[in-house]
């Protein structure tokens, strides 16, 4: 990944920059991010990958050259208003939970007579690399904006997922010992000078679920919610975690789900 | 072409705020890829703005300016109603204008 | 159960499936199984990393089962015994390498990720969680400051021998922590958890200054 990261500040020389007494250096550096960050708000290039997106969606493409447009995310064929705010859901043709980016497949694949490892191809872009799927996930995303999370799990199948979806944040493996809890399992923590949700709260996974997808400026793209998980697991020296698996779906349903009553506000932006 | 940039243009006061979002990969040269090979340099190196016939602002650009640059301006002057045209120019030559109607 | 009454009264077949799930739902055991072979069907071996990644030994098949409850004595003890045993000493009796080392291992973040080069020695990214040498502005809160480790504690051989086991094996000392288990999980070699001990211990290390 080094060759991806596109750094324009390294944390760790800019701190070092600020001050020079321990004491007050330590605390203005994380003031100073915090300004960077909210000067980041404005001009967020997540708008680009909004309207690429808007675009694909209506694109008639395929054996039938059909569009997305009647897609059924959930609140009917072609709603795409709130219809992020209420995912993962229990869907009844395919008998399965899915998130949005595998509802996403399963209407290319049903609707515009795509393979489903085409679907599938390119979850992740890079430079001079465009994603189609970040893009359609961008603009379905910006159309829950100000929605408050509504994710249901009356479904037997959504509580499942969910039930599952918790126990895979607490699984601890691979070489470091490490599962999601590691990281996210306390109030007040951060990674060297990244703040760390506290997901197993309400009040911690509301404020990062509803921050994501977002462009995130050390990638230069537009980032959902299954690049972050796969991101985690890498650095958790996990195997990969498949594109819109099983467990993808569980775990974000956890997330999502505890995140309930929250206002969605993203395409977000962050370092 | 390029991809379209996003431009939005507001009154303010007896001037006119611009913010433009333009979409560049704005490689700086420096980069290498996983091969070791550099990545060439790939960005835009002039910004004109125009209305009305007359240009309000000129910018030439380096590899310092971030991919997916935002670039937010007031020029004096502007009308509701009227246009702006922005035009970026980069290093291989390639270029895009989009224009947006002042709000 | 006003909606379960209607539907019932509605539908039939498909109403009454949704009312066993609110009843009963699969057993906690049930989830845990569905949850390991879950957890198989969802990964890809990649780079150094492969699927025997997700088997899990005996502390962290453990440590998840009680993950978010507290942890019995017993079974702390059971685990904190086992680990301590496990521990390879080095065969030299000495614990302290070099503490200029134990600085670059300190803040070397990368090391067994499928992103890595499995060639490259890993580092033991000590400054994602702890504070340690004052210099450092950027540093973790997920463990405790190890800033003046050496100073606050003593510098004699039995406290060197502890800061040895701890980093060789965190759990020896404090089952189920969130620390990795460096030397007995092969993330460092031995003489890299000598470097870092060096970075606690020396009287010359900025940690002890």
């Amino acid at each position: 990944m080094a060759v991806a990261n596109r750094r324009i500040v390294r944390w760790g020389a800019f701190a070092l920059a600020l001050a020079a007494p321990i004491v007050l250096g330590q605390g203005s550096a994380v003031d100073e991010i915090a300004k960077y960050r909210a000067a980041l708000q404005d001009g967020n290039p997540a708008e680009l990958w909004e309207v690429r997106g808007e675009g694909i969606w209506k694109a008639p493409v395929g054996p039938g050259k059909a569009s997305l447009e009647k897609c059924d995310l959930g609140l009917g064929p072609g709603v795409v208003k709130g219809a992020y705010a209420a995912m993962p859901r229990y869907f009844a043709d395919a008998d399965k939970v899915m998130d949005l980016e595998t509802r996403l497949v399963w209407c290319r694949v049903k609707l515009q007579g795509m393979s489903e490892a085409d679907a599938k191809k390119n979850p992740f872009g890079g430079p001079n690399n465009k994603s189609d799927m970040e893009a359609l996930v961008a603009f379905v995303t910006s159309e829950s904006r100000g929605a408050r999370m509504n994710v249901s799990i009356d479904h037997p199948k959504e509580r499942e997922a969910y039930r599952i979806g918790e126990k895979i944040f607490y699984f601890r493996g691979g070489p470091h010992d490490f599962g999601c809890v590691t990281c996210h399992g306390e109030d007040g923590k951060r990674i060297r000078l990244q703040d760390l949700p506290n997901l197993t709260t309400k009040e911690g996974a509301q404020k990062a679920y509803t921050t994501w997808p977002a462009y995130r400026v050390s990638q230069g793209e537009l980032r959902s919610f299954q690049w972050r998980l796969n991101d985690c697991f890498r650095q958790q020296r996990f195997p990969e975690l498949v594109f819109t698996s099983d467990a993808s779906i569980a775990l974000t349903m956890y997330l999502a789900r505890n995140a309930n009553g929250a206002p969605f506000d993203a395409p977000a932006i962050k370092r | 072409m390029a991809d379209p940039m996003k431009i939005r243009a507001n009154v303010s006061g007896d001037s006119t705020e611009v913010k433009v979002l333009m979409n560049h990969e704005m490689e700086t040269g420096q980069r290498k890829d996983a091969n070791g090979a550099t990545i060439p340099a790939w960005f835009i190196q002039n910004v004109t703005v125009t209305y009305g016939g007359k240009t309000v602002l000129s910018a030439q650009w380096g590899p310092a300016v971030a991919k997916n640059p935002f670039l937010a301006f007031k020029f004096k002057g502007g009308a509701k109603g009227e246009k702006v045209q922005i035009t970026w120019v980069d290093n291989k030559g390639d270029k895009r204008t989009d224009e947006a109607v002042i709000a | 159960m006003n909606r379960g009454f209607i539907a019932v009264a509605l539908a039939g077949l498909g109403a009454a499936t949704l009312l066993v799930g609110c009843a009963t739902g699969p057993s906690d055991a049930e989830i845990s199984a569905k949850t390991t072979s879950m957890m198989k069907a969802s990964f890809n071996a990649r780079g150094q990393a492969k699927l025997d990644r997700l088997d899990q030994d005996d502390a962290q098949k453990t440590c998840t089962e009680y993950s978010g409850k507290p942890l019995p004595t017993e079974v702390a003890q059971r685990i904190e015994k086992e680990n301590l045993a496990s521990i390879t000493w080095p065969a030299d009796g000495k614990y302290l390498g070099s503490w200029q080392n134990g600085e670059k291992i300190a803040q070397e973040g990368r090391g067994m990720q499928y992103s890595d080069d499995p060639a490259s020695p890993s580092g033991a990214n000590c400054y994602a969680c702890h504070q340690l040498a004052p210099q450092e502005l950027s540093y973790g809160t997920i463990g405790p400051s190890l800033y003046q480790f050496a100073k606050l504690r003593g510098y004699g051989v039995e406290i060197q021998k502890y800061a040895y086991g701890k980093v060789f094996n965190s759990e020896a000392y404090n089952a189920c922590t969130t620390m990795p288990r460096f030397g007995h999980s092969k993330i460092l070699t031995e003489q890299q958890v000598k470097d870092v001990v060096a970075l606690l211990m020396d009287p010359a290390s900025p940690v002890n200054k």
